[in-house]
């Protein structure tokens, strides 16, 4: 059973150059700023703190919230890329993270190449990646491009080809930032067409967005960050409503 | 139009083992624990790091005519200049001072590639860091194994000139293992400089002069028994061992000091220094770059 059990979690950044004495000069520092202390008494920023949920499979949870409040890092840390400073961080089942469509793309190589570094990466035989390379190419419809270096994409190419990619592959857990909602209003209906396959089994699904139709659409669980804390976390209509009401 | 995922799951009993990744704050034995696994898996994703490197070599050099066969010229007419002009200068044969200029100066780009390049080992792999979780390991061994590949092209000027000079290499045996400590003397180098040049940003600079001048302190150009007496001092240069170990078997160098012990301490200090500073900081590394 796929599941993802997050407790206490706390991430911090450490300030290194230079930052610090300026802020000690500004006052920032201290209680009810996101700027703190660690044991060894160097300046971070705490991007996390005190993040506790757990999901179970069929769970679609939505993090919404403003800029900076934490969604990218929590994706991040669930994907065991940054690990945690605080706390403990739990997942079963394979993970697939789609949290910047140029991320883990090297945009000088093409498209093919591309897949093929993914497949490698995901350890399928050289047949897998061959079927995945055909799936891939169906749905990104990107005709002759797939050959091209994707630095000569349009963003919206990117986009489908980053997607197609990390849903041809599929994952127990898929960790989503909000890019790909960067595609047409066709490519969104189709990707959510693709998405509901993936999702209808026993699966999970963390999207981040700061866009409130996007999560009443795609989520039945939101937590709010603000902060870097949970501020609120419920069924989508309720923390959408109150979302929507912040002062 | 396809809208289904190309690898659909077999449908998956309750039971059935999947993989779990519990990530706490480390401390104590797990930091070596989780680095001995860093570099297993490492190794397990050889395959990758060895296209990434593929890859790396073949974007460098697009849209060249001669690619990396520039540096195959390079190393040539370097070579051939400073063979005529050294040999005068420092007053040796130029029949035994061409190989071994050659053989040296060849070495030595490696050398210089590995920690010019380790230190970006991690900062330059920043997008594949933060884009999925994967062993560090990997772009450790995506740097040596490209270094690897620039240093094959250089390789036919030593094959050239040692054929011109019908030098013969005198101990075989002592190749395979020396060949072996310098691959892993230069992983755990990349390893040690990726991660100083992560946290601290003026690594790249520092080490870049100090190959500089290790270059012109080393026996690189010069050989070794040019020096009279004394020749025990050079000990102290990690470099002159670990080069001599290599060179020795083919060009004939007289040494009189041990190397082969002194290759092997510097080694064990570099791989302990590493494995140790890799464990403590390896979880940091995400935040660093």
């Amino acid at each position: 059973m796929a599941g993802i059990d997050v407790r206490d979690l706390e991430i911090t950044f450490p300030l290194y150059h230079g930052d610090a004495r300026h802020l000690r000069a500004m006052g920032e520092l201290g209680a009810g700023t996101r700027f703190a202390h660690d044991a060894r008494n160097r300046v971070v920023v705490q991007a996390l703190r005190d993040v506790s949920f757990s999901l179970k499979p069929g769970d679609r949870l939505g993090l919404i919230g403003g800029n900076g409040a934490g969604k990218t890092t929590l994706l991040r840390a669930l994907a065991g890329i940054y690990e945690p400073v605080g706390g403990s961080v739990t997942i079963r089942g394979t993970i697939g993270c789609l949290l910047d469509p140029q991320l883990g793309m090297d945009m000088e190589l093409t498209g093919r190449e591309n897949i093929r570094l993914r497949g490698m990466f995901a350890g399928l035989t050289r047949q897998q990646i061959a079927d995945v390379e055909d799936n891939v190419e169906e749905f990104a419809a990107l005709g002759s491009f797939m050959d091209l270096p994707m630095q000569t994409y349009s963003s919206g190419m990117t986009v489908r080809l980053s997607f197609a990619l990390a849903t041809a592959i599929m994952p127990d857990v898929l960790l989503m930032d909000e890019w790909f909602m960067a595609g047409d209003a066709a490519f969104r209906a189709r990707a959510r067409a693709r998405l509901e396959s993936l999702v209808s089994g026993a699966d999970i699904l963390v999207l981040s967005s700061h866009m409130s139709d996007i999560m009443a659409e795609w989520c039945n669980r939101l937590i709010w960050l603000d902060g870097g804390e949970i501020r609120m976390d419920g069924p989508t209509q309720a923390v959408l409503h109150a979302y929507e009401n912040r002062s | 139009m396809n809208d289904t995922p190309a690898l659909p799951q077999t449908p998956s009993a309750p039971d059935t083992i999947q993989p779990v990744l519990r990530l706490v704050p480390q401390g104590g034995l797990s930091y070596f624990w989780r680095a001995l696994n860093d570099i297993a898996q490492g190794f397990h994703y050889r395959m990758l790091a060895l296209t990434l490197a593929w890859l790396d070599i073949r974007l460098r050099y697009r849209g060249s005519i001669l690619g990396p066969f520039w540096l195959t010229g390079t190393t040539t007419i370097m070579v051939a200049a400073m063979g005529v002009l050294y040999s005068y200068l420092l007053e040796v044969n130029v029949h035994q001072y061409l190989p071994f200029l050659t053989f040296s100066i060849v070495l030595w780009s490696l050398v210089a590639g590995v920690l010019r390049e380790g230190c970006t080992a991690f900062t330059s792999a920043t997008r594949l860091i933060h884009s999925a979780r994967m062993p560090y390991t990997l772009h450790v061994i995506r740097v040596l194994v490209r270094n690897i590949l620039v240093f094959a092209h250089s390789v036919p000027v030593v094959l050239g000139v040692f054929l011109w000079f019908h030098v013969r290499p005198h101990h075989l045996a002592a190749l395979l293992p020396a060949t072996a400590l310098w691959l892993v003397d230069c992983f755990f180098a990349i390893m040690l400089l990726g991660v100083l040049g992560a946290r601290f940003r003026d690594t790249s600079p520092i080490v870049a002069s100090l190959t500089q001048i290790a270059f012109f302190v080393t026996p690189v150009i010069w050989a070794p028994q040019l020096m009279a007496t004394g020749q025990n001092w050079l000990l102290l240069d990690p470099f002159f061992p670990l080069i001599e170990i290599l060179r020795a078997p083919f060009t004939g160098d007289i040494v009189q000091v041990a190397v082969w012990p002194a290759a092997l301490g510097w080694s064990a200090l570099l791989g302990l220094v590493t494995f140790c500073l890799f464990a403590r900081m390896r979880t940091r590394l995400a935040y660093w770059v």
